[in-house]
């Protein structure tokens, strides 16, 4: 109960611009095997939503095993040592709940949905999958399979090829740059030990972070962590060392022929992880530029005016360690050359001129109003709240975000636009009919 | 995405949990005949807006379609009173998120946004129901904006474009067959002056149902409603075309020859819609077979047999007119889309011969009475909801549906399976690969 009127009164501080607030969105502990719990009490709803975030993702992987961390996670509900695969969902399945696991390159995630009256099976199936996962050789072959071909009909996406494509040119060795799920030959690579070793070191409490939302109070809560993960053990595991990431030399274009009806277009670069302090002023920047639906300058003059596209955005993908900035859209082939031009020239020009009163506080505005609208359900609570532990954004992150965004100046939009954009040293990738098209990049 | 959201499938992701009468819902219906349901939900300090038109591509003709959906995009182009291009300017400034969906039955505009600041959706849907300024030049401009969406969601889909082709061979005269964002010819072609028409015509408040849920008062928020809206006079009444599919006699197959990777089946069977008694059996058919890894579909085709990367049935019901039973299946590298057809067709066949076990009926119901209950977990869904129920009848048939589900028996599941998933009623479509992309390099 408590919990849910600490988190309207966050709410109505931010509303009410002038006031500062200490409280936190979460209660956050620490348990004595190192897992960190937050926990939200929501009772309006019998239900009881749970993110676990493990880190172990792709970034973890040994070299040469690409999509070993995706596998394991995948591997998860498909066995344990006293469930089969289907004992697992038939479960889960019977109760209107579910139970899912996914892979990523920073952390994994797993997902728990449940009635209240059934949140006592289903902390005790999330405990039995991400602790004593079985693996057993029959089960990895299948999933092996499973996403190998899922990899094959990736190639019949075009927006997919182009991601992947443009991906491997801006990260190159870096596991960023590399498919969580692998590639058909890395997953060939991968033997049960390889699997096994990495459960075994990465999957630790002391690498664990769990959200908890829903109407679920803190007593009930400690019950069942004691009982179904007070037994786990283990400190958490060093990161491994990345490759340094190095910018480009001048544009690669990568072309890749289709014989479909559009050009999929991305253009970017490296960009910047979630914990670099410029992230506030390039979520503005990236807002007025192409993040902001139709209030961004690509929509406005790509489609709107143009009509050239329909899906016209660029974004920043920031995670621990990096990231990127990718312009996209789609367009008939013969457009590309035109749609390319265009968002080259509104990246050069975010870079030159400041942005108006009007762009900047336009985007302020949403940026900081919209707040609400990203925790307004158990679901989106549980995953922002892991998102604010691992990214280290503190507690009292809704006020902060605020704050952050509030200081944000049109001097700073032009800095970190001079910055973080370069139409320069970009990778541009084009999936489509190149004889249509005849790209002049 | 923006203006977007073409509806292929209605899921059932309902609201209200246990028991009947559990929607706590008002409505009012103003004099103009513009009608209003408010659902109070205080979990968060937020609230959505939703305006629904009982328009879409079923109300369109022959050589005239995507109309209803090109019209949704124009929605976005500004009034006298709000200038060009300001609509979602205005809504993102207030922090909100807005979006808008159409689909063969109706078309949806709605706004997410703290709820102390619904005044400010209110007033700006009131503004574009009639006051619109559409120009034959914006027209044509933003067609071509739907004609890439249309190349982007269907021409360069594989499976979407098989889809398209099932459901234009399985319908013969209800306008059901062409899809909602209208064919490409028919685009190419299009006249600005009929879209006009297609405005002024159905959207009236007489032809329009509001739907506010959130932390919001239902007596302000409707005093706000009656303020922007009251003053819209009712538009001429609309006739409601009832229109019969003709009887089909045998299987009709279809086959779509694409640069795809892995080859795709998808089998439609024509069935009733929700509102008969036969529909609740009907869905919980689609949780047996589909329902999750658990389920015979999944448990068969991709884990026992591996002849498939995926497998799923969906029954699509939230219709006026009765739609189609789905059963679909991509196959696995390397596997014959003839095995796959085969074995989909014998779980198919499995269920018309024994009834389901109690346990998997039972299951299939928790699923859906599960997913009613998480639904409130949002807003939006919660108003999606009520708005497709509404559409096709009213949304006091959420609670009879429940009701309905609950009453199904293994027999029941049985008895439909023979009933409707039968060759007359099918259409088959597969998708067979061509061709290979080729990689340039730098």
């Amino acid at each position: 109960m408590t919990r849910r009127i600490v988190l309207i009164f966050v709410f109505l501080l931010l509303l009410i611009p002038l006031r500062a607030s200490a409280a936190g969105i979460a209660e956050r502990e620490v348990l004595p095997n190192g897992m960190v719990i937050l926990h939200v009490e929501r009772t309006g709803l019998p239900i009881v939503k749970v993110s676990f975030a493990i880190k172990a993702g792709s970034v973890a992987e040994p070299p040469g095993k690409a999509g070993l961390a995706n596998l394991t996670a995948d591997l998860l509900n498909e066995g344990t040592a006293t469930r089969s695969s289907k004992d697992i969902s038939d479960a889960i399945e019977f109760v209107g709940g579910s139970l899912n696991t996914s892979g990523g390159a920073d952390y994994i995630t797993v997902t728990l949905s449940v009635l209240k009256k059934d949140v006592e099976l289903g902390f005790d199936l999330l405990s039995d999958i991400v602790l004593h996962p079985a693996f057993s050789e029959e089960e990895i072959q299948r999933r092996k399979a499973i996403i190998k071909s899922s990899i094959i009909q990736q190639k019949e996406e075009p927006g997919t090829v182009a991601s992947k494509a443009f991906l491997k040119a801006v990260f190159g060795d870096h596991p960023y740059g590399i498919p969580v799920e692998g590639t058909e030959e890395s997953l060939d690579a991968i033997t049960r030990q390889d699997i096994v070793d990495f459960h075994k070191t990465y999957y630790v409490p002391g690498n664990g972070i769990m959200a908890v939302s829903g109407d679920i109070d803190r007593k009930e809560l400690h019950a069942l962590l004691d009982r179904f993960f007070g037994g786990w053990k283990g400190r958490e595991v060093a990161a491994r060392p990345l490759p340094v990431l190095r910018k480009g030399d001048g544009p690669r274009v990568i072309k890749i022929q289709r014989d479909i009806t559009q050009a999929n277009v991305i253009l970017g670069h490296l960009g910047i992880s979630r914990e670099d302090p410029d992230y506030y002023a390039v979520s503005v920047m990236n807002y007025i530029l192409g993040g902001g639906g139709f209030a961004s300058r690509l929509m406005d003059n790509i489609r709107d005016n143009k009509g050239l596209s329909y899906d016209v955005h660029s974004f920043y993908s920031t995670n621990k360690f990096g990231g990127f900035f990718e312009a996209g859209l789609q367009t008939k082939n013969g457009s590309a050359n035109a749609a390319i031009g265009e968002i080259l020239k509104e990246m050069q020009r975010i870079r030159t001129e400041p942005v108006s009163d009007k762009e900047l506080n336009d985007a302020k505005a949403y940026l900081t109003g919209s707040f609400p609208l990203r925790i307004d359900s158990n679901s989106k609570i549980a995953g922002f709240l892991v998102a604010v532990e691992y990214y280290r954004l503190g507690l009292d992150y809704v006020d902060k975000y605020k704050t952050f965004i509030d200081a944000v100046t049109k001097d700073d939009v032009l800095r970190v636009a001079k910055k973080y954009l370069d139409p320069k040293d970009y990778v541009l990738v084009v999936v489509g009919n190149l004889e249509k098209a005849s790209l002049r990049y | 995405m923006k203006k977007a959201a073409i509806i292929f499938s209605l899921l059932f992701v309902l609201l209200c949990p246990h028991g009947a009468g559990a929607l706590n819902l008002k409505e009012y219906t103003l004099d103009n005949g513009l009608k209003v349901l408010i659902a109070e939900d205080h979990k968060a300090p937020t609230a959505t807006f939703q305006i629904w038109y009982r328009v879409g591509s079923v109300d369109e003709k022959i050589g005239k379609t995507g109309l209803s959906h090109l019209l949704e995009h124009m929605m976005f182009k500004g009034t006298a009173a709000h200038g060009p291009k300001s609509f979602s300017q205005a809504i993102q400034r207030a922090g909100g998120m807005d979006n808008a969906f159409t689909s063969r039955e109706y078309t949806g505009y709605f706004e997410l946004l703290a709820s102390d600041r619904i005044g400010l959706p209110i007033e700006l849907e009131a503004d574009r129901m009639r006051n619109l300024i559409l120009t034959p030049k914006a027209v044509l401009s933003e067609r071509d904006v739907v004609m890439e969406e249309r190349r982007m969601r269907y021409e360069d889909d594989p499976q979407n474009m098989l889809h398209e082709e099932v459901v234009a061979t399985a319908f013969k005269d209800h306008p059901y067959r062409w899809p909602v964002i209208g064919w490409m010819s028919d685009l190419k072609g299009l006249d600005p002056d009929d879209l006009i028409a297609h405005y002024k015509t159905y959207y009236a408040p007489n032809n329009a149902v509001i739907i506010v849920v959130g932390d919001v008062d239902s007596a302000q928020v409707l005093a706000k409603i009656k303020e922007s809206f009251g003053k819209i006079p009712r538009g001429p009444e609309i006739k409601e075309a009832h229109i019969r599919e003709d009887a089909q006699y045998g299987e009709k197959r279809v086959y779509v020859k694409k640069e795809a990777e892995l080859p795709y089946i998808l089998l439609v069977y024509k069935v009733p819609d929700i509102k008969d008694q036969d529909g609740y059996a009907l869905d919980v058919l689609a949780g047996v077979l589909s329902g999750g890894k658990s389920s015979r579909l999944y448990n068969s085709l991709v884990y026992e047999k591996q002849i498939a990367l995926s497998a799923w049935a969906s029954y699509e019901g939230l219709y006026r007119d009765p739609f189609l039973f789905y059963a679909a299946a991509t196959a696995s590298r390397g596997k014959k889309i003839e095995d796959v057809e085969k074995a989909l067709l014998d779980e198919l066949e499995n269920i018309k011969k024994d009834p389901p076990s109690e346990r998997e009926v039972q299951k299939a119901k928790n699923q859906i009475e599960g997913s009613f209950i998480m639904e409130q977990d949002s807003i939006y869904m919660q108003a999606r909801t009520i708005g497709s129920f509404e559409m096709i009848g009213g949304w006091r048939l959420v609670d009879k549906y429940l009701e309905g589900i609950r009453k199904v028996t293994p027999g029941d599941v049985q008895r439909v399976a023979a009933k409707y998933l039968v060759a007359d009623r099918k259409t088959t479509g597969i998708l067979i690969p061509e061709g290979e992309g080729k990689s340039d390099g730098e």
